[in-house]
């Protein structure tokens, strides 16, 4: 079922925005989280010196 | 060629702002809506929309750094709740102080003049106290703030028994500033936990962070029912300062914030006087003025985030002979004071 956005009622798309905002705050900090696990230790020995 | 409806230099730029953003946010638990709003504002959005969006934005980055805090421990719930039921109510107090004043006629000036004032007074003491080589001020008033026994009380992490009462007392009058100055209030509850209630800077910082994310989701679902939320411009801010949380974070545990907090307060300073520029600019149509008040807000976040990462740099190569720590030494002697010794095997777990 798709549902249309703007026939949504201002509220629930204010609610949705913040769902969005949410999500996305979710996804970048799990997404990102994998990416510097797996880099940190060669950025940190390279900004070490070693 | 275009992304969100913005070209891909914008696009570059808000990525790049945000991730500046994103470092100071996880590392000093402020820096959000101070930044971005004005910036927006000089970009040419309308008031409501810069004010809904830097809200919108501080409330996804602030949920980026409350989990990362609260991974560290770093949070006080109770402390938060408390916090958060008081500013509530203050930044509704603050709000009809602004109603009133809009009546009078006189509002602008008076916001522009506290709004000044504040960041001015807060920055001098921040400053003030990066100077010292002991923390006496601090602790003789966060010492006697404890040792006033009005009920109830309650005992928060890092064993700070101090009266709850206090504390709404505090959140209250923090909320009320917010609520007139329109901001997310972080450059006034971190100096007010970590001075007024004894509270460890870690946690202060954590607990800041959880309380902006609340009043955050708030205030971002007040103006997005308005539709004054640019959904690209947070989407794009986000996604830079999603990584720029968790760097700030991790750099959080290998360099004392102490060694910082002369940039922290040099960025106050240099924001109050950019509010001044600002109105004045406005005030008497003098162009140049709103061109300095920008360049100002952007110069401090890129200054100020490139000494923090400069600062884990030196610490990490613990020699600090290179030219750019030697650069940093110069310049934070003038600000503060050199880097201290910080335990070598503390984790940059980001």
């Amino acid at each position: 079922m798709i549902i249309d956005a703007l026939s949504l009622s201002p509220t629930a798309q204010a609610a949705g925005l913040i769902g969005a905002v949410l999500l996305e705050a979710m996804v970048l900090h799990v997404g990102y989280g994998v990416v510097t696990n797996a880099l940190a230790p060669n950025v940190k020995r390279a900004l070490g010196g070693e | 060629m275009e992304l969100l409806g913005m070209s891909l230099l914008l696009v570059g730029f808000f990525v790049g702002f945000g991730l500046l953003i994103g470092i100071l946010f996880g590392f000093f638990g402020m820096g959000g809506s101070f930044l971005v709003t004005p910036a927006l504002l000089v970009m040419g959005y309308p008031s409501r929309v810069a004010v809904g969006s830097g809200l919108a934005f501080v409330f996804g980055t602030s949920v980026i750094g409350a989990l990362r805090h609260r991974d560290h421990g770093h949070v006080d719930y109770k402390l938060a709740v408390i916090m958060t039921v008081a500013m509530t109510l203050g930044i509704e107090a603050g709000k009809r102080v602004v109603d009133a004043l809009h009546a009078a006629g006189n509002a602008d000036l008076v916001i522009s003049v506290a709004y000044v004032g504040l960041l001015a007074t807060v920055g001098l003491f921040t400053l003030r106290d990066a100077r010292r080589t002991d923390a006496t001020t601090s602790v003789d008033l966060s010492e006697r703030v404890q040792a006033l026994e009005i009920p109830p009380m309650v005992t928060l992490r890092g064993d700070v028994r101090v009266s709850a009462s206090i504390i709404f007392g505090i959140g209250l009058v923090v909320g009320v500033l917010s609520g007139l100055l329109g901001v997310g209030g972080g450059f006034l509850l971190m100096p007010a936990m970590m001075y007024g209630l004894g509270v460890p800077a870690a946690i202060a910082v954590g607990t800041d962070i959880l309380q902006i994310t609340i009043s955050g989701a708030f205030g971002s679902f007040v103006y997005a029912r308005d539709g004054f939320v640019a959904i690209p411009v947070v989407a794009t801010l986000l996604a830079g300062s999603a990584l720029g949380a968790r760097i700030g974070a991790g750099v959080s545990n290998i360099v004392d914030e102490d060694d910082i907090k002369g940039y922290f307060a040099t960025m106050l300073l240099v924001g109050s006087v950019a509010v001044a520029a600002k109105r004045v600019g406005t005030v008497y149509d003098i162009g140049v003025l709103n061109t300095v008040s920008i360049a100002l807000i952007f110069g401090a976040t890129i200054v100020v985030s490139g000494a923090i990462l400069l600062a884990a740099v030196c610490q990490l190569r613990d020699d600090n002979s290179g030219f750019w720590c030697h650069l940093f030494l110069c310049t934070n002697l003038i600000t503060a004071r050199p880097l201290q010794p910080r335990d070598t095997n503390a984790r940059f777990d980001v």
